[in-house]
């Protein structure tokens, strides 16, 4: 029997539209895309040219800072033309797909027998590397980082998040395999830890983990959460986390000699025909969503409610997503009586009680829009976003801290422990609709910056 | 409610803007806009969803909380009215109590908002900030701790001060150290102490005393200001038991009718019945921190067994029980001490905060005869220690995270 731990606050969104049934797979249209803005932190220098023919896992471009973590194409074709926005900055590097072109041969390893250096060096190379994202800072570690635990997260409890069965199908030989080369990169003595949810028999043939049943509430499921009850990070330490289909990904990679960067993207939202769609990294979304979404006044994105990004037609899924989500647009005014502040508010997921939803039934669904339902304003309310936030870590004055800019308060307040995502729960429920991620995300810039 | 809409931003929104006639109103107009429809705007960053809750709807959630205290109140005005004149008023009906009361409770109401929002508009139009709900609460509250007979011009430079002063001065809503509404009691208290006290607690006693109405022995005090009178002497003097006996079982001031609130006092804050009311509207609706409200009881309750112990005088026999249900107690505890942007903010602090503020609270009225309002004092005292209580909370949780990281480099290092 593995350790259970119980997480009790945090709250489920229970909105309409989750993804259920058979897998559908589909093939990438016309061209793929990576957005060099879902890795934090990362400057993109080119290394391919425009026009170059690219095999399957060849390098598009590397890290400016770390020019050994490369990001590599999934998909073999034509590089296009980089899309720029201001100053130049490259938005998206799209590749035009050849679908009987090549695919680059990796290192393959045994998993098991292969020692860390191996496996660090052939995830470099591999172009494997990004799929690692480090604490502090939710980045892609440095390349010489030292680890101090592997965290994986076995469940997703975010908002209409596709189950680790629906996410793993099919897959849990790749994902052994990934965890094997995982370990090989720990410290002696230590495995990976995979927190996972009550009465959850996916991982149950897996070797190599050390166990650990998070239950409760949203956000039981972020990796942060599990490492903040398990081993928290103290200053100068790191620890890395990987999504559970990227540990797939990882071992498939390895294994066969090929880059594989598969996922199972669960399409949800009341807007969408929710569905179960398998496809490679950088599909855009146009692909995935053709057919089955109402574009009209509807808001794609990429990811869940609380920590997607926004996307249109043209981008493509986001790094680390495994979620599609389509909900309406909230952009008419409000009544005050009728929708807005002073209406009844059975049409409205609140965790505060002035609103009905505490005493309807757990069963009720509800579809929420983009609405800010409010205005921006000073903190007022004290206690909130304690109540969704499971850390020994003061959420507020952690955020005022940031918004000040000092460093010193940071550091003490915790901002190691923390990523943004984290946050989505205390921004969901703000009174004052305060940007806390964004605040949290630019609080970890300037932190990574001062420590160069 | 589209077509008022589209005829809001048609027809009248073009004045407001650049260019306009009223550009200057500008924020007024934003402010009624924002009022009526809860703006169109959507999420820019971060969560693509948001809950329902915001300023608004949080604020008016405490009026109605302040709605049962007000009523009873506007009820009690009239009451006292008819128990002071010499007939007792046996005949008035409850219609007549109440319209004695409304003519005195409105009046304050709205010198209240009038006041207040007129410099929450000036401040907000001089700065370029849209108007903060902030002042719905402290416009209601105001009246509510007021006694009856304060004279209007005093409430609305009390309201004007406070809010400036408290509020504005330190960047407006969400911002200020003291809680406004106390503050503008305090600005009173301090400045027009003669004013303050005497024949303002029920409605026109020296009117009707003049005219020879009034029933005798009728002073208009509230039950603090008669107990005031024992400090000082033992509790077995002749005057203080005279003055005890009203708080007897069968007395003016005995718990029943402290409970019920059939007593003088402040308008909002006589009825214990109708404060518990509003404090299970709050607490339902999780505004108000219960942990305030409880530490803040608790706090009273064992200043005032600590002086039962003690039983210098005959103020200090009064039961806890008794003692918290006088005067503005339970009103500051519900209403004043929750106050999130003035209280302690850590759950930890939270309980320190209201057991200290309920504690000073009956030490200040008990020991310091001339300040029979010792909620407001108490409060106001901890509104000042609440960062202080907080900053050491948080200490104590930065000292833990160093500890956790001292400990693993010490463990890091013995390993390499």
């Amino acid at each position: 029997m593995s350790h259970i731990i119980r997480i009790r606050s945090g709250l489920d969104i229970r909105l309409k539209g989750a993804a259920n049934g058979a897998i559908i797979n589909v093939a990438p249209g016309s061209k793929v895309a990576i957005h060099p803005s879902d890795y934090a932190g990362l400057t993109p220098k080119m290394f391919a040219k425009a026009g170059d023919v690219i095999a399957c896992g060849d390098v598009l471009f590397f890290d400016k800072n770390n020019p050994e973590v490369k990001y590599v194409s999934p998909v073999a074709g034509t590089l296009l033309e980089p899309v720029r926005g201001a100053k130049r900055r490259i938005l998206r590097v799209e590749v035009e797909v050849d679908s009987a072109g090549a695919d680059r041969a990796l290192v393959t390893l045994k998993p098991g027998a292969a020692d860390g250096e191996q496996v660090r060096k052939a995830m470099l190379e591999g172009g494997l590397w990004p799929m690692l994202r480090q604490r502090p800072f939710d980045v892609v570690p440095a390349p010489n980082c030292v680890v101090r635990d592997i965290f994986v997260s076995g469940f997703d409890s975010s908002p209409l998040a596709p189950t680790a069965a629906q996410q793993l199908e099919g897959r849990m030989d790749d994902f052994q395999a990934g965890i094997d080369f995982l370990n090989a990169c720990a410290p002696k003595g230590r495995q990976v830890q995979l927190g996972i949810a009550p009465g959850d028999s996916t991982f149950q043939g897996v070797n190599g983990v050390d166990t650990t049943v998070f239950k409760g509430p949203h956000p039981a499921g972020n990796v942060g959460v599990h490492i903040h009850h398990l081993a928290p990070v103290n200053a100068g330490e790191s620890v890395w986390t990987m999504a559970m289909q990227d540990v797939a990904n990882l071992g498939a990679s390895l294994t066969s000699g090929c880059y594989v960067n598969q996922r199972t993207v669960a399409l949800t939202g009341s807007r969408a025909q929710t569905a179960l769609l398998r496809c490679t990294a950088g599909t855009l979304v146009d692909d995935l969503i053709v057919g089955r979404v109402e574009l009209d006044g509807t808001r794609v994105v990429s990811g869940n409610v609380l920590t997607g990004t926004a996307r249109t037609g043209e981008d493509a899924l986001g790094a680390y997503h495994h979620q599609v989500s389509c909900i309406p647009e909230g952009d008419e005014p409000q009544f005050f009586l009728t929708k807005g502040w002073l209406g009844l508010g059975f049409d409205k997921f609140s965790a505060s009680r002035t609103f009905p939803t505490w005493f309807m039934p757990k069963s009720a669904k509800f579809d929420l829009n983009t609405n800010l339902n409010g205005e921006e304003r000073a903190f007022v309310m004290s206690g909130q976003y304690e109540s969704v936030f499971p850390f020994d870590i003061y959420p507020v004055h952690l955020v005022k801290s940031i918004v000040v800019g000092d460093l010193d308060q940071m550091e003490q307040l915790g901002i190691y422990e923390v990523a943004p995502e984290d946050f989505a729960l205390c921004e969901y429920v703000c009174t004052s609709k305060i940007d806390a991620q964004q605040i949290v995300r630019e609080g970890l810039d300037t932190m990574m910056a001062e420590l160069g | 409610m589209k077509a008022l809409h589209h005829f809001i931003e048609n027809r009248i929104q073009p004045h407001f803007v650049e260019g306009g006639k009223l550009k200057r109103f500008h924020v007024v107009y934003d402010g009624l806009e924002t009022f009526l429809f809860t703006p169109g705007r959507t999420t820019q960053s971060g969560a693509h969803i948001r809950d329902g809750i915001d300023l608004k709807r949080t604020m008016f959630a405490v009026i109605i909380a302040l709605v049962p205290a007000l009523l009873f109140g506007t009820w009690n005005i009239g009451h006292q009215y008819f128990l002071s004149l010499a007939d007792g008023g046996a005949a008035a009906t409850m219609l007549d109590k109440l319209t004695v009361g409304a003519f005195k409770v409105i009046p304050l109401i709205v010198v209240s908002y009038g006041a207040g929002l007129a410099v929450e508009f000036i401040f907000a139009a001089s700065r370029g900030h849209g108007i903060h709900e902030g002042f719905l609460v402290s416009g209601m509250l105001i009246p509510l701790i007021m006694p009856v007979d304060v004279p209007l011009w005093m409430v609305a430079m009390a309201t004007i001060f406070a809010v400036i002063v408290a509020k504005e001065v330190f960047g407006g809503t969400g911002m200020n150290i003291l809680n406004i509404a106390l503050t503008a009691r305090a600005f009173l208290f301090f400045s027009y102490p003669k004013q303050m006290s005497g024949e303002i607690w029920v409605a026109d006693v020296a009117t009707t005393k003049g005219a020879g109405l009034l029933v005798d022995g009728t002073t208009g005090a509230t039950a603090l200001g008669e107990l005031a009178n024992t400090v000082g002497a033992p509790a077995t003097e002749a005057a203080s038991m005279s003055i005890m006996s009203m708080f007897a079982q069968g007395g003016t001031y005995d718990l029943w009718n402290c409970i019920v609130g059939v007593i003088p006092g402040s308008i909002g804050e006589t009825s214990a019945i109708a404060i518990a009311l509003g404090a299970l509207i709050l607490i339902v609706t999780g505004i108000a921190n219960l942990r305030i409200i409880s530490s803040f009881l608790v706090g009273g309750l064992v200043m005032g067994f600590f002086f039962n112990l003690m039983g210098y005088n005959a103020y200090m026999t009064l039961p806890p029980l008794h003692q918290i249900a006088l005067g503005g107690f339970l009103f500051g505890a519900v209403f004043m001490a929750t106050d999130p942007v003035t209280a302690s903010q850590t759950r930890r602090g939270m309980w320190i905060y209201g057991f200290l503020a309920g504690f000073l609270s009956i030490l200040i009225r008990v020991v310091n005869p001339a300040y029979p309002e010792g909620v407001m004092m108490a409060i106001l005292f901890m509104n000042v220690m609440a960062p202080t209580i907080d900053h050491y909370v948080v200490q104590a949780n930065v000292s833990r995270r160093l500890k956790r990281g001292a400990k693993a480099t010490a463990i890091a290092s013995s390993q390499a």
